[in-house]
């Protein structure tokens, strides 16, 4: 709910006749800087410094002949080619699984938040129960839910025997461990993620402008499509952009609901860093990861011009 | 005959003080959209009623199929080997990461909407990107980082890690508590001769009070669950709850893990709903009083 409400207020379409539209806007003063001090400082020692560390460890060499994890400091751009070289399949799935999970989430999570938002307007009590449902999946670990979907789509589980019953399933088939499930788990798992801010922004938009729409003779799909769509956009962008970025970068849905052929750019990234302590090529993958998905992220918000969520 | 009135179909208030939208033409999107949605909670709370129904389950350590129903679990939660360990570990490091976190982030939002100042872009860059990086690149920079120091991972960096991630996320939710204060009051508080630091802790920080509650609330649970992160930064001795859980996962993960995730799931529930009556009933208040 949080989340969900701070990113949305970020973006400009305000509630008509608010307190106070533009934020007081003080002069520089010495306050401001002592407000930022400790918790920049902070973000600076633990993320900007660990960022500069894994961009130099991306670039490391191996001392020839010292035992394993024991790297020099060095400018091996080649790291990048061969980690690139060896795990693109991995990457291009990961992107993959995390566009369809996203693409899933929104269309799983856009009814959930109009009927939260608007059909229960009015409603609070029904408004907060819906509420408390989205929310309350994140206060039973994550991982324990992982684990009751590989339960749920087990090979002797009710969901596949009445599958293969329906025929959706063939009588060898299964769910568990294919990239169904990864992607099904995905999807779950970032669901309230997509839902809060758009949930967010419908709860602040104006009804009266539907109705308008209905009453220049607009049909309901019609007035969804022209009114309700684009009016929700910052919480759509902000929805999407909170599902695929954790997506991506997700491997406990792939290694406890896949196979090896759904391993996913963390799981690589995973194992190599603690795994094989292969610490140049897990921090070059990491880089690339980021790059991408700083890109993405860019390009996608400039698209959906809401730049103001930045 | 007549022209249809607004509320044909039962149910609709006639006393609406205007005309009621024209009855729309797709009644069936009207029914279908409610129903889809209530498949999608479905969808969302299934595997939280697996994991609670297996906290209920007999047969010790693979938890995976169904062998019959015991409070057993409940009785006895601690019962397997570093639950409870680990159960505590994550809650020791959800107290301290709230607590900095809430306090370090409190102060960034209130800078960054109070004041206008040089490098404002800069600081919101600062906040955006922690939550725009993906959490395996965010464990990886910090090991790589905490490797360089030559710090041993741990307790203290899995807490320092965490302190680092919820920074951004108390920092977003605050900041639209904060938007949303009407400055007026506090210039009423300087009228009334109040100081600008008597201003701010009697007037405007009693209001910020919930979005600082909602904050924390949200740092805990972020770092309570939090996984990945925590996975790259704990080494090979320390161990947290979801940790425990993912490691324990290959060779059957002891039903007292559900026990302990179940519990968390109620005692959660439950603050909402007392927050939500406490919301209700000060609203019926304040009502009365206007």
């Amino acid at each position: 709910m949080s989340i969900a409400a701070a990113l949305s207020t970020e973006a400009k379409s305000g509630p008509v006749g608010g307190p106070s539209q533009a934020p007081p806007a003080r002069k520089a003063r010495l306050g401001a800087y002592l407000l930022l001090l400790p918790g920049m400082t902070y973000l600076f020692v633990f993320f900007v410094l660990p960022i500069f560390a894994l961009l130099a460890t991306s670039l490391y060499v191996r001392v020839p002949g010292a035992e394993l994890g024991v790297y020099e400091p060095a400018f091996r751009w080649q790291n990048y080619l061969e980690s690139l070289g060896s795990y693109y399949p991995e990457l291009f799935r990961s992107f993959g699984y995390a566009l369809i999970a996203t693409v899933a989430a929104l269309l799983i999570g856009y009814p959930m938040a109009y009927v939260i938002a608007v059909r229960s307007r009015g409603k609070p009590l029904l408004q907060g129960l819906l509420l408390v449902l989205v929310i309350a999946p994140f206060f039973t670990s994550f991982i324990l839910r992982t684990i009751a979907w590989k339960q749920i789509l087990a090979d002797e589980s009710w969901v596949v025997a009445s599958m293969k019953f329906l025929g959706i399933l063939p009588p060898d088939g299964r769910l568990t461990a294919t990239a169904f499930a990864v992607v099904c788990g995905l999807t779950y798992n970032f669901l309230p993620f997509m839902v809060l801010p758009i949930y967010a922004n419908l709860e602040r938009m104006d009804t009266r402008l539907v109705e308008a729409g209905g009453d220049l003779y607009a049909n309901g799909p019609t007035t969804f499509a022209r009114v309700t769509l684009p009016l929700s956009m910052p919480g759509i962008v902000a929805g999407t952009l909170l599902t695929f970025i954790p997506a991506s970068g997700d491997y406990v849905n792939s290694s406890l609901l896949g196979n090896n052929a759904t391993t996913m750019v963390g799981q690589a990234i995973d194992r190599r860093f603690l795994v094989t302590l292969d610490y140049p090529t897990a921090a070059s993958l990491s880089a690339i990861l980021m790059v991408i998905i700083l890109a993405l992220v860019l390009v996608y918000v400039r698209k959906a011009g809401t730049e103001e969520l930045l | 005959m007549s022209a249809p009135v607004a509320t044909e179909r039962g149910g609709g208030p006639t006393t609406a003080p205007t005309v009621r939208r024209r009855r729309r033409k797709f009644s069936l999107a009207d029914k279908i959209v409610p129903v889809f949605a209530g498949l999608a909670f479905l969808y969302l709370l299934v595997p939280v009623a697996y994991t609670v129904a297996f906290s209920f389950n007999e047969g010790g350590r693979r938890n995976l199929v169904w062998q019959g129903f015991t409070l057993d679990n409940w009785r006895n939660p601690c019962g397997a080997p570093q639950v409870c360990e680990s159960f505590v570990n994550s809650i020791q490091v959800g107290l301290i990461a709230t607590v900095v976190s809430t306090a370090l982030g409190t102060l960034i939002a209130i800078a960054l909407v109070r004041y206008r100042f040089r490098g404002r872009t800069l600081a919101n860059l600062l906040i955006f990107l922690p939550m725009s990086t993906p959490e395996v690149v965010l464990g990886a920079a910090l090991l790589a980082q905490f490797l360089s120091m030559a710090m041993r991972p741990g307790f203290t960096t899995v807490a320092i890690a965490h302190v680092m991630f919820c920074i951004s996320f108390v920092v977003v939710t605050v900041k639209a508590r904060v938007a949303s204060l009407d400055p007026k009051l506090e210039e009423a508080a300087a009228d009334l001769y109040a100081s600008p630091w008597s201003a701010f802790w009697r007037v405007t920080f009693p209001l910020l009070v919930p979005g600082i509650l909602a904050a924390a609330l949200l740092a805990f649970s972020l770092s309570f669950d939090d996984f990945i992160i925590t996975n790259f930064n704990s080494g090979s001795a320390f161990s947290t709850f979801p940790k425990f859980v993912y490691v324990s996962a290959n060779r059957g993960i002891p039903p007292q893990a559900n026990v302990l995730g179940s519990a968390m799931f109620f005692a959660a529930l439950l603050l909402v709903v007392v927050v939500q009556l406490v919301g209700a009933a000060r609203r019926k208040r304040l009502a009365r009083q206007a």
